[in-house]
């Protein structure tokens, strides 16, 4: 069996195709020469490339162009903005060494935190979060309240990766200012699915990923305002703000914005478009299988959830089987989480929701993009409830003793 | 037909599946992953369950061009072969945890499942020999290279298992089989073979059973019952041993001592003469019949009682639900927990856990 052609791409939520926009723009960059930081006419050429993308994406954004720091994509930015300003925080007064985030929170926040706690003196104080996977303001505010001044920052997603529920992020930025407390937003998985604006929630630091709104995979920023300390990660030429070094990737960086720049502006669109998708991918996939658990918040909205993903638990399978099962159809999904070995593990989202292990492993992420179509429920539909039966019938084996 | 693949990362399975892939199959590859922090077995190109031996898997899928998933078995893997070894120890017997993976893990949870996911068989890297009798029985017979010959570990499966069952590799010398890796562009070719134990990550299998099992101090006595010695935990011995006995003083005849017998309640290990090592029979437990059925009468035959260990003429009978095994020659250093595998000249007719020997 050499591997089925794809019929229906249903993981935009791991990573989304290139828009025929920002291929074009992308190519016509690449063979450019000329380092932005070189004096000479090339480099300014390329400067010009770099700070008009700056502006470009402050804009779409809602952010002053001095905010843009350009880093290599999402988990870069996320460890930059937590090492870092944990790092500044702490410089600044050594009682600051605790940090606030909920636990379902994407790994490039979640083990920068841990490994802050395990080799930086930090202390992590998770969170909680409600059964649709929501952070819990009040128990927020209980623990910003319990000692304001040991606090280095608070970091939430904007909305989360594997079940899609979007978090009150103003709310969380106005409890942590009372006290002074800086705020990061890893924001990856809303922009162009979700309103947003970095100035508006008052945010002091937000990561944006380019290859999730149709853009390149290896570039992405961290928007910081100019007042928020930062210790860098990267050392070297200083290139953004001091704060991260390496030369710049012009042609990526024209890129990635023109993809925020399509993204933000057919986000109204979009997010209508990819809600009545997905609802209608709900309402059939019930009708197949009605013992499925629709996962996160039910109601939509941006307040609510990202509007195409939509986290199913289907009871008695094991998730890996039914993927595995949908991949031989050319029906592609995920499990929600995966980790460096590829051992599919329960995902720390659903346990941190209150959903125990076996529900947690037996459940499923499909998410819908800009080039979703009606056809690519279709092809769910066909193939899930066969595919549903075998999983279950394989799941029930884990406890059988041996073959007669 | 519709078949899985296990790929462990080594050149076997690699080629085991491209073979499966050749004969015409629908192949998908899957890695099992044995514990959930692969860190905590054995890393680096000589086990089974690290992430980089995961990589190699995939790459080697990647080649062929099948598709390829990790199933995640730690579970079911430390329940069923982590815990036995440590149980088996504890009780003053070796066990042989390949046997247990074989049985429980690769042709019952893996087998098991892939069936109930539509699959007909499972394809390994195992060196062993499928045919079919007249009567349609599935034969397991040794394979054609003497010294790779895997029919040991393998014969503890049923009937039902061997049909589900391919191993593409019976009839291959090993070397064929790295040149075929070559052949085939696959970079797991000179990947050194596996033998160490693939959970116990730096391969001290005494340092695992003491941080495991804990500190348990006994004696050592001669086969008068005099004491000879003293020990941290009598599950660091197996029957047969001669090294690492620390005995205080030498033996009166002044000849090499060897481990008789271990009696894991009070942790006495006595030692003695390798004369006394001597076995003409034994009896197994857990007895299970690859052919199918429980044979009628005894059968007059070979008997292996250790991986790679030698072939003895013996004839085995069943009595009740034990297996009794008489050896036309005495064997010596039969050590209960271990396999006792009858063969039929080469093929296998079934398998029984040793659970004591006399001599």
């Amino acid at each position: 069996m050499s591997t089925t052609p794809t019929v229906a791409y249903l993981d935009h939520a791991a990573t989304t195709p290139m828009v025929a926009e920002v291929v074009a723009v992308l190519t016509d960059q690449l063979s450019r020469a000329g380092n932005p930081s070189s004096l000479h006419g090339s480099g300014r050429a390329a400067r010009r490339v770099v700070e008009e993308s700056r502006e470009s994406i402050a804009k779409s954004l809602g952010a002053r162009p001095s905010d843009v720091v350009f880093t290599s994509g999402g988990t870069e930015a996320d460890n930059l903005a937590v090492h870092g300003i944990f790092a500044a925080r702490r410089d600044a007064d050594p009682r600051r060494t605790r940090i606030l985030t909920p636990a379902i929170e994407h790994h490039a926040v979640l083990d920068t935190v841990e490994w802050l706690a395990t080799h930086a003196g930090a202390k992590v104080d998770y969170v909680a979060v409600d059964a649709a996977g929501r952070l819990d303001l009040d128990d927020l505010r209980r623990r910003l309240d319990a000692d304001p001044d040991d606090v280095a920052l608070v970091t939430c997603m904007w909305a989360n990766n594997e079940v899609g529920t979007a978090q009150p992020i103003a709310e969380i930025v106005a409890a942590a200012h009372a006290h002074g407390i800086p705020v990061h937003s890893d924001a990856v998985q809303a922009v162009g699915h979700l309103p947003v604006d970095f100035e508006a929630v008052e945010l002091d630091a937000m990561t944006v990923t380019a290859h999730k709104l149709g853009g390149p995979v290896g570039v992405g920023a961290l928007l910081v305002r100019r007042e928020i300390e930062v210790a860098p990660l990267l050392h070297g030429g200083g290139q953004e703000r001091q704060i991260r070094s390496g030369t710049l990737a012009t042609a990526a960086i024209a890129a990635f914005a023109a993809a925020v720049d399509l993204a933000v502006r057919r986000q109204p669109d979009q997010a209508r478009r990819l809600e009545n998708l997905r609802a209608d991918l709900v309402r059939r996939t019930q009708a197949a299988v009605p013992e499925i658990v629709v996962n996160g918040d039910p109601k939509p909205g941006p307040e609510h959830r990202l509007p195409g993903i939509a986290h199913l638990s289907f009871p008695g399978c094991e998730g890996d089987s039914l993927l595995m099962l949908l991949d031989a159809q050319g029906v592609e999904c995920s499990t929600g989480s995966a980790c460096t070995a590829g051992v599919p593990e329960a995902s720390h989202v659903l346990l941190a929701m209150g959903q125990d292990d076996v529900t947690a492993r037996g459940s499923l992420r499909f998410s819908l993009g800009h080039s979703s179509t009606a056809a690519d429920v279709d092809a769910l539909i066909e193939a899930l409830p066969g595919a549903y039966e075998r999983a279950r019938a394989a799941g029930l084996t884990g406890v059988g003793g041996r073959n007669a | 037909m519709r078949v899985i693949a296990a790929m462990s990362g080594g050149v076997d399975s690699a080629v085991a599946a491209a073979r499966a892939v050749d004969a015409g199959h629908d192949v998908i590859g899957i890695h099992l992953a044995l514990s959930r922090n692969p860190q905590s077995y054995r890393t680096g190109a000589r086990g089974c369950c690290s992430i980089e031996d995961a990589g190699d898997a995939r790459r080697a899928a990647d080649v062929l061009g099948i598709p390829f998933y990790v199933w995640d078995l730690s579970e079911r893997f430390h329940a069923d072969v982590v815990e036995d070894f440590l149980s088996e120890y504890a009780a003053g017997r070796t066990p042989n945890p390949c046997v247990r993976c074989n049985e429980r893990i690769k042709f019952e949870a893996v087998l098991d499942r892939a069936v109930a996911l539509g699959f007909d068989a499972v394809v390994t890297g195992h060196y062993a020999r499928l045919a079919t009798g007249a009567d349609g029985t599935v034969e397991l017979h040794r394979a054609v290279d003497p010294g790779k010959d895997q029919s040991y570990v393998l014969g503890v499966l049923t009937q039902e298992q061997l049909r589900h069952s391919m191993f593409p590799l019976g009839d291959t010398p090993k070397e064929q089989v790295r040149a075929e890796a070559a052949r085939r562009g696959l970079a797991v070719a000179d990947k050194p073979d596996s033998h160490d134990i693939c959970f116990i990550a730096d391969g001290d299998t005494a340092g695992f059973l003491h941080r495991e099992l804990g500190s348990r101090p006994g004696t050592l006595v001669d086969t008068d019952g005099e004491p000879v010695g003293s020990h941290d935990g009598a599950y660091a011995f197996t029957v047969g041993q001669r090294r690492g006995l620390r005995l205080g003083r030498p033996a009166p005849d002044g000849k090499p001592r060897y481990v008789l017998d271990i009696e894991p309640v009070s942790g006495t290990v006595t030692v003695g003469p390798r004369e006394a090592l001597e076995v003409r029979r034994l009896e197994g437990t857990g007895v299970s019949w690859c052919i199918g059925a429980t044979p009628a009468e005894g059968i007059d035959g070979s008997v292996q009682l250790r991986a790679h260990g030698a072939v003895h003429p013996a004839t085995a009978t069943v009595l009740g639900d034990r297996l009794v095994v008489d050896l036309h020659e005495p064997a010596s250093g039969v050590a209960p927990g271990q396999s006792v595998v009858v063969y039929d000249g080469t093929r296998v007719v079934g398998s029984a856990t040793i659970a004591s020997s006399a001599a």
